[in-house]
C-alpha cells in the first residue's frame, strides 16, 4: 500500500469517528426549540413531547415572576402571545432576567403542563426605562 | 465635525472602488502609473478612513449626545478610556473601525513588501480595495455612526456595563485585528491566483502576516474567555455559545494553515489546500463578523435583528462564487511538486494535523448552524449545546495534543526508527508513568487524566529539544548555558518560538483539565453565617457573610457583599464581589447628585464576581442580590483548579509568536532552489520595469 492509500486511509478513519461523534452528539444532546404556541400544537397531537428535553423561547409575563429567596426558587409564565407555560426553576438567574424580558428556558414539559426548567437564559430586552429605585431593593 | 467623517466615508466609498478597478487593470497589464495610482489609492483611503475614524473619536470624546452613535453608547459619567472603548462597542463604529484597521493593513502590507513581490500589490490593493468597499456600503447606506439625532438629550444612554471592564476594553480590538489582518495574506493568496506566480512567493510574502493575525485571533479569543470569566458571573469561560464559537473557526483554520505552509515552504506540496484554507479563514471570519452581527442565530426566532445580515450575506455569496471560479480556473497551476513518502513522518503528522482541526472546524460550524439546518431540512429546530460540543471536541482536541509534541519532533520524508527511538523514548517513559499513576489513584475524569498525560508528554518532549539544542551549543561553542539557551531561540527563531507556542497550548489544557474538578454552591447567608464547599484538593473552604454596603460610583449605585474565607480553618482573606446599576444622569452635571430623582437606570444591573486566583485553584465569589430589607445575601460560590493556567498560557503564546515574528537576524533557512526562483523572479520584475521606463 503507498503512503497516500494509507494516509487517504487514515483520514477516512479520522472522518468517520468525527461524523460518528457529530451524529451521537446530536442524538443524546439535540433538544427541539420551539415557541411555546409550537410548543402547544405538538403536545397536542403528540403525547411523546413531554418530559423530554426541550428549549423553549418567548417573553416572561409582566407580573408573572414569583422569587422565594430562602429557597432559590423562581416561578413565572413565558408567553408568545399565543400561549404560555407556567416555569419552575431553582437557582440564580441572569441580571437580564425581568418582566417582559425575552427569556430561552431549557428543560422538560410535566404532563400537568409546567415547563421544569434546568437553565433559564435572558437577552437584553429593549427597554432600559428600569427605575433606579428598584436597585436599592432586590435584584433576586 | 461629523461633517468631515461623513465626507471622509463618502470619499472613502469612491476611492475603494477606484482602488478595485484600477488595481485590477494594474495588475493585469502591469502599467506602471496605473500601478502606481492603485498603491496610492490604497495610502489615501487609509487617510481617509483615519480622519473618519479621528471625528467619530472626537465626537465621542466631546459627548457630543446630538450624534445617535454618541448618545446610544456614552454618558457623561463614563470613564474616558470607555468613552474611547465605545468606538467599537456598537454596530456602525465597529464597522467603521474595522475599515480604518483593514487599511491600515493593507497599506503596511504594500508599503513593507520588498519588491520582489511587487507583481502581486496591485491585485493585493484590488482585493483590499474591494473588501473595504463592502464594509463602506454597509456603513453608508445600513449603519452610519454619524447620524444625528433631531434634538439633543442631555445625557447618553451609556456603554453596557458588562462592557466596562479593562478586559472588554482591548477584548473587541484584538479579536478584530485578528479577524481583520486575515484579509492581507487572503489578499496575496487572491493576488498569487490572479497573476499566476503560484511558486510560493506568494506564502513567503504573507508569512509574518499570517501569525501576526493567528497571534492577534488567539490573544483576543483568550481575552474574551476572560471577560466572560470575569463579568458574565457563571464561573465558566467558555459555552460554546454562537458568538464564541465564530471566533474559534477562523482560528482553527488559520492553525491548520499555519502549519500546512510550512510543508508547502519545504516540500511543495498542499499548494490546492493552503489556497483553500486561507481563503476558508477569511471567510470565515467575515461570517463570524456576519453571525455577531445580524444576531441570524441566537436571535433564533424574536431577538432583535438588523439588515446588516444581508450585506454580508450578499458578501459571501458573491465571494464564494468569485473564489470558486477563480481556484477552478488556475487548478492546473497548483500541482504538487513532491509526494507523501511515509506515514512516519512530519509531512504525515501535518497533514492528519490538518484534517483534525478542519474536521474540528466543521464540526463546530454544524452544531452551531444546527438549528437553522434542521429547519430547513425538518421543519422544526434542533438545538445542541455545550454536551455536544465537548462530546465531539475532547477526543479530536486531545488528539492535536499529543500532534503538538509529535509533529515538531519527527523527521520529514520518513522518520527511521532510530529517529522515533531517539525522540519520543524520553517523553513517552515520563508520561506513562504519569498515565499509570492516574489509573491507580482512581482520577476522577478521563478526559482530564489524559489531558494532563499528554499535555507532560508534550512538555517532555518540547523541553527535551530545547535541552540538546543548548547542550550541543554548550559543547560546541563553549557558551554558558544561559547564553546558549538565549542563542539557540535567537539564532531559530521559527522553530523554538513554535515550541514555546506548543508548550502555551499545554498551559491551555492543563486549564480545561482544571475545568472538569469545579465544585460550586449557593447559599443565603445572614451576616455572621457561613457556608463550607470542598474543592477538589480536599480543602474546606469557609465562607462568612460579612456584611452588604451600598454606595454610588462614578456612573453607577453599588450593593456589595463581602465574604470572609478561610482554608481549612486559615484566613485566606476577604472577597468582595458587587451588583451594579448604571444610571444616566437626568440633568448636565458631574457628578450627578446623589439622588434618586435625577437617576435614570440604564441598563439591566450587572454583577461583579470577587475572584482571588493562584495557581492551583481560583475561589470565584457571585453576590446574586439581598432579601428584601435584610442584610441576609444570596451568594454563589465557585471552586476552579488551575484557571490561572490558561491565562498565562495566553501570556506565554504571545512569548512564542513574538519569538517567531521578530524581524531580522538569524540566517533563514532557504533552499538554494527556492533562493535562485526568487532571483529570477526579481530579475524578471527588474527587466520589465526597466521595459515600462
Amino acid at each position: 500500500m503507498t503512503p497516500k492509500a494509507k494516509f487517504v486511509l487514515g483520514a477516512g478513519l479520522v472522518t468517520l469517528t468525527v461524523g460518528f461523534l457529530m451524529a451521537e452528539g446530536i442524538k443524546d444532546t439535540g433538544v427541539y426549540f420551539l415557541m411555546p404556541a409550537e410548543l402547544a400544537e405538538r403536545v397536542a397531537s403528540d403525547a411523546s413531547m413531554y418530559e423530554v428535553g426541550i428549549r423553549v423561547g418567548g417573553t416572561v409575563v409582566a407580573g408573572s415572576i414569583e422569587r422565594d429567596v430562602a429557597t432559590m426558587t423562581l416561578e413565572f409564565e413565558v408567553t408568545d402571545g399565543e400561549a404560555t407555560f407556567p416555569v419552575t426553576y431553582q437557582g440564580l438567574v441572569p441580571d437580564t432576567f425581568m418582566d417582559d424580558g425575552e427569556v430561552v428556558v431549557e428543560g422538560r414539559l410535566s404532563p400537568e403542563g409546567t415547563i421544569h426548567a434546568t437553565t433559564v437564559l435572558a437577552k437584553c430586552g429593549s427597554r432600559y426605562e428600569a427605575v433606579a429605585e428598584d436597585v436599592a431593593e432586590t435584584t433576586y | 465635525m461629523t461633517i468631515l467623517g461623513q465626507l471622509a466615508l463618502g470619499l472613502g466609498f469612491l476611492l475603494a472602488i477606484w482602488g478595485t478597478v484600477v488595481g485590477a487593470i494594474a495588475g493585469h497589464t502591469g502599467r506602471l502609473e496605473l500601478v502606481l495610482s492603485a498603491r496610492r489609492t490604497v495610502y489615501a483611503l487609509f487617510g481617509v478612513m483615519a480622519v473618519a475614524t479621528l471625528a467619530l473619536i472626537i465626537a465621542l470624546l466631546n459627548n457630543d449626545f446630538n450624534v445617535e452613535y454618541v448618545w446610544q453608547y456614552t454618558s457623561r459619567e463614563l470613564p474616558t478610556v470607555y468613552t474611547l472603548a465605545a468606538l467599537y462597542a456598537g454596530q456602525a463604529g465597529s464597522l467603521l473601525f474595522w475599515v480604518f484597521v483593514l487599511t491600515g493593513f493593507a497599506a503596511a502590507a504594500i508599503w513593507l513588501s520588498p519588491s520582489r513581490y511587487a507583481r502581486l500589490l496591485p491585485y493585493v490593493g484590488a482585493v483590499t480595495c474591494a473588501v473595504a468597499l463592502f464594509f463602506l456600503a454597509a456603513i453608508l447606506f445600513s449603519a452610519n455612526p454619524f447620524d444625528r439625532l433631531p434634538f439633543t438629550p442631555p445625557d447618553g444612554n451609556g456603554l453596557n456595563p458588562q462592557l466596562q471592564n479593562p478586559g472588554m476594553a482591548i477584548h473587541p480590538p484584538m479579536l478584530y485585528l485578528g479577524y481583520i489582518s486575515i484579509t492581507i495574506p487572503f489578499a496575496f493568496a487572491v493576488a498569487a491566483l490572479l497573476s499566476r506566480r503560484l511558486d510560493g512567493d506568494w506564502i513567503h510574502a504573507v508569512r509574518k502576516w499570517t501569525l501576526l493575525s493567528w497571534v492577534f485571533l488567539s490573544v483576543g479569543i483568550t481575552l474574551g474567555m476572560w471577560w466572560a470569566y470575569v463579568e458574565l458571573g457563571w464561573g465558566g469561560y467558555w459555552a460554546w455559545d454562537p458568538v464564541e464559537n465564530a471566533s474559534f473557526l477562523p482560528w482553527l483554520t488559520m492553525t491548520a494553515f499555519l502549519h500546512s505552509v510550512m510543508i508547502q515552504e519545504k516540500r511543495g506540496m498542499l499548494k490546492k489546500w493552503n489556497v483553500i484554507l486561507i481563503a476558508l479563514s477569511f471567510m470565515l471570519s467575515i461570517f463570524g463578523t456576519f453571525i455577531t452581527r445580524s444576531g441570524i442565530i441566537s436571535s433564533v426566532h424574536s431577538f432583535t435583528q438588523s439588515d446588516i445580515g444581508y450585506f454580508f450575506l450578499v458578501f459571501l455569496v458573491l465571494a464564494t462564487g468569485f473564489l470558486i471560479w477563480l481556484f477552478w480556473s488556475r487548478l492546473p497551476l497548483l500541482k504538487s511538486e513532491g509526494h507523501l513518502e511515509s506515514m512516519v513522518s512530519r509531512e504525515a503528522s501535518f497533514l492528519f494535523n490538518n484534517l483534525l482541526l478542519v474536521g474540528m472546524a466543521f464540526a463546530i460550524l454544524w452544531g452551531t448552524m444546527f438549528p437553522m439546518i434542521s429547519e430547513l431540512v425538518r421543519g422544526v429546530q434542533v438545538t445542541v449545546g455545550p454536551p455536544f460540543f465537548n462530546r465531539v471536541n475532547f477526543p479530536i482536541g486531545l488528539a492535536l495534543l499529543a500532534l503538538t509534541g509529535i509533529g515538531p519532533l519527527i523527521a520529514w520524508r520518513k522518520a527511521s526508527p532510530e529517529n522515533l527511538k531517539r525522540q519520543f523514548t524520553i517523553p513517552i517513559a515520563v508520561a506513562s508513568v504519569l498515565g499509570v499513576l492516574l489509573i491507580a489513584l482512581r482520577f476522577g475524569d478521563f478526559y482530564a487524566g489524559a489531558a494532563l498525560t499528554i499535555g507532560l508528554f508534550v512538555t517532555v518532549a518540547v523541553l527535551q529539544e530545547f535541552w540538546r539544542g543548548v547542550g550541543a551549543r554548550h559543547r560546541l561553542h563553549d557558551e554558558n548555558y544561559a547564553l546558549a539557551l538565549v542563542r539557540l531561540v535567537g539564532r531559530n527563531r521559527r522553530r523554538y518560538g513554535g515550541y514555546v507556542v506548543h508548550l502555551a497550548i499545554v498551559m491551555y489544557f492543563v486549564g480545561f483539565a482544571g475545568t472538569a474538578f469545579r465544585t460550586e454552591l449557593r447559599a443565603t447567608l445572614n451576616p455572621g453565617e457561613s457556608a463550607t464547599l470542598r474543592s477538589a484538593y480536599g480543602y474546606d473552604y469557609t465562607f462568612t457573610h460579612v456584611g452588604v454596603s451600598t454606595f454610588q460610583s462614578l456612573n453607577r449605585d453599588v450593593i456589595a457583599a463581602t465574604v470572609e474565607v478561610k482554608r481549612n480553618g486559615e484566613l485566606v482573606g476577604l472577597i468582595r464581589s458587587e451588583k451594579r446599576q448604571h444610571f444616566r444622569c437626568r440633568v448636565a452635571v458631574s457628578p450627578c447628585p446623589n439622588d434618586p430623582q435625577y437617576k435614570e437606570a440604564s441598563f439591566q444591573p450587572s454583577t461583579e464576581a470577587g475572584i482571588r486566583s493562584d495557581l492551583r485553584e481560583d475561589i470565584y465569589v457571585v453576590f446574586a442580590g439581598v432579601a428584601e430589607g435584610t442584610e441576609s445575601a444570596v451568594y454563589q460560590f465557585t471552586l476552579t483548579p488551575l484557571v490561572w493556567w490558561i491565562w498565562f498560557g495566553g501570556v506565554l503564546l504571545v512569548v512564542g509568536g513574538v519569538i517567531v515574528m521578530w524581524p531580522g537576524g538569524g540566517p533563514t533557512r532557504r533552499s538554494p532552489r527556492r533562493a535562485i526562483a526568487g532571483y529570477n523572479v526579481k530579475l524578471v520584475d527588474e527587466r520589465e520595469k526597466a521595459a515600462v521606463s
